[in-house]
């Protein structure tokens, strides 16, 4: 990719649980028709629905590879129990594909090795990356939560370390042993029946008083609002970031890749990009706060948008 | 078992000691530790003070520094690593990588344990901080359940430390954004979670509404007493359902679970609650050192099952994840 491109474009793994054929039918498309250079696959949120996905796992990796992307696959973001822990252990002992590691254990089984780290590890400051980087990490992707100011602190710090933020979708703000999703639906984590089949976009959660709050997704808990660092581009490009995540949501993902494309290769004012983006998901109110270190759920307007560059 | 207990205050602390503590942890008065409350924690002198109080009696200190260091400000937290071990603290608890280097390399001579929000739920975890920053031990997060605890413990290369009584976080900490979210302040970069600050409480005709930053927590009738607003134990609507939809307002009471977790190898017991008065923790500990049996000798006393009931928030306790059915 020539410089101006800006920084790289990753999507990011699908957080919900989609039917299997529609897993597969997005990424074919994402392979055939989305601007993206890197795409990260693999269940992160919960090891009971691993077994969607396994059995057209790599013929999607051929695909997107034959497309000319990279490919990374992720781990679970929490391993507690025996068959959790063997299928982290079975991934990241995976030659010829690089590993993201969303917990530390797999970072651990990754040490020694390049490897990816995912937005769920912990990693606030430069002597955290330089831990990580010094194991092998090349590729970092920053918690969702830092302020710019840590994310240009960070990246300032470790000159040699790739840092990614999570620059779209619906923000993956908590974990837990505990169901929620099951919980509301009757059901338990163990007796689950997979009920967040179907809310393939996470389910809404409200206040008392009706306001849109949270979004449930399994065992995780994430944003109502979709993140969207589209406006803050500039200032993200300026503080040193080389990759914007694309974490796929039910709605027009390679138009939301052309815009984040455009938009970092300083061909489209990144407002336009904002209404466009707005465009192209149906519906979703956007956020940006963490980015301001504000609360999370807030919008904050670009300052001015940095303007096109060239 | 050890028995480790919460000080908030220099009174607290000495309370805890003379009710039996084996070894008591608490903080620095700012944001380095995950209890960064108003009027909370410890001066250097007041950890002096205490330290020499402790060890005067054969009870441990443990100091937590356990916040993420804010990019840019490290200094603040090195500071608190190098004061705590100049002070002579028998273990620092941590959790930001960066800081168990720092930790490791200056102090290397220093017990170092891994605080629960680093959140080491596996083997392979707690593998790598045993590996690369020397961790004697670790603090299990709460999401796992006995038997999970037990077959853990039996791999781990270090100690496994668990919280038995006091709050009860829902979601794994250390990776919980949920606050800051809401206020802009987390427990991982400002050590609170549901601050006070972002806290408000209106009528309207019968009922209170507690909330936090924009987003009502809670509505109560007249009939209830109306709750703290922590995020993830309010009522919410998802779906058909209304109510606590992560987790009632409830504490954990795992004492049920003290032979089970005798029986995995679990070093060291421990209780949350360094928020609270004098009165509280010095219950608690003197019911938990029953429950441990005094010091090893005799059989363990009853506990006054009442007391510590009555002594949980909203009257309500549950064994958190440490039954599968929780989940």
């Amino acid at each position: 990719m020539g410089p101006t491109h800006g920084p790289r474009l990753v999507l990011g793994p699908v957080l919900f649980l989609w039917e299997a054929p529609a897993w597969r039918d997005f990424y074919f498309r994402m392979a055939d028709e989305a601007d993206v250079d890197c795409v990260v696959l693999g269940e992160v949120v919960c090891s009971k629905r691993q077994h969607f996905h396994e059995p057209m796992l790599e013929a999607v990796v051929e695909r997107l590879k034959g497309a000319g992307k990279a490919v990374r696959l992720a781990s679970l973001a929490l391993v507690t129990n025996e068959r959790e822990i063997r299928s982290t252990r079975q991934l990241c002992a995976r030659e010829g594909i690089e590993v993201e590691a969303e917990d530390l254990s797999a970072h651990h089984l990754l040490r020694g090795r390049p490897h990816a780290i995912g937005p769920l590890v912990n990693v606030y400051n430069g002597m955290a990356a330089r831990v990580l980087a010094a194991r092998g990490a090349r590729t970092i992707c920053l918690p969702p939560e830092l302020p710019l100011a840590s994310i240009e602190a960070i990246a300032r710090d470790v000159p040699g370390i790739d840092f990614e933020v999570f620059a779209f979708g619906r923000v993956p703000l908590a974990i837990s042993a505990r169901c929620a999703h099951a919980r509301v639906k009757g059901k338990t984590k163990d007796t689950c029946q997979f009920v967040c089949r179907d809310d393939p976009d996470g389910l809404p959660v409200e206040t008392l008083d009706g306001q849109r709050f949270l979004a449930l997704n399994g065992v995780q808990t994430m944003s109502y609002t979709c993140q969207s660092l589209i406006a803050d581009v500039p200032a993200l490009i300026a503080a040193g970031v080389g990759g914007l995540r694309l974490s796929p949501q039910r709605c027009d993902m390679v138009g939301v890749a052309e815009t984040f494309r455009r938009v970092a290769a300083g061909r489209l004012d990144p407002r336009e990009g904002q209404a466009e983006l707005a465009a192209r998901y149906d519906g979703a109110s956007f956020s940006n706060g963490f980015l301001h270190g504000e609360a999370g759920h807030r919008l904050v307007p670009a300052a001015a948008a940095a303007g096109l560059r060239d | 078992m050890e028995l480790i207990c919460p000080a908030g205050t220099l009174a607290a602390f000495r309370d805890a000691v003379d009710a039996g503590a084996d070894a008591v942890y608490c903080g620095f008065r700012d944001e380095t530790n995950a209890r960064n409350f108003p009027g909370l924690n410890l001066t250097r002198d007041e950890l002096a003070e205490a330290i020499l109080y402790a060890g005067s009696r054969d009870v441990k200190t443990f100091v937590a520094i356990n916040t993420f260091m804010r990019a840019g400000s490290e200094a603040l937290w090195t500071d608190a690593v190098d004061d705590a071990a100049a002070l002579g603290a028998d273990a620092l608890i941590l959790a930001d990588l960066g800081l168990l280097a720092y930790a490791a390399e200056r102090h290397p001579e220093m017990r170092r344990h891994l605080s629960v929000q680093a959140g080491a739920a596996n083997a392979d975890h707690i593998d790598f901080v045993v590996e690369a920053f020397g961790v004697r031990r670790v603090v299990l997060p709460r999401v796992l359940t006995v038997a999970e605890i037990a077959a853990l413990t039996r791999t781990a290369r270090c100690e496994t430390e668990v919280f038995v009584f006091g709050g009860l976080c829902v979601m794994e900490e250390g990776r919980c954004s949920l606050s800051s979210y809401a206020t802009g302040l987390s427990p991982n970069m400002n050590g609170v979670c549901s601050p006070a600050s972002h806290v408000r409480y209106r009528r309207e005709g019968d009922e209170t509404v507690s909330g936090l930053g924009d987003f009502t927590i809670n509505r109560f009738s007249k009939t209830e007493a109306a709750g703290y607003p922590t995020l993830c134990k309010g009522r919410f609507a998802a779906g058909d359902e209304r109510g606590y939809i992560f987790e009632d307002p409830v504490t954990l009471d795992a004492l049920s679970q003290v032979d089970a977790l005798a029986a995995a190898g679990v070093a060291a017991l421990k209780i949350e609650g360094r928020q609270r008065g004098r009165a509280y923790v010095s219950r608690v500990v003197t019911e938990m050192r029953k429950a441990l049996g005094g010091g090893g000798e005799g059989p363990p006393l009853a506990v006054e099952r009442g007391l510590l009931d009555r002594l949980s928030e909203g009257q309500h306790t549950t064994t958190g994840a440490f039954e599968k059915r929780w989940r």
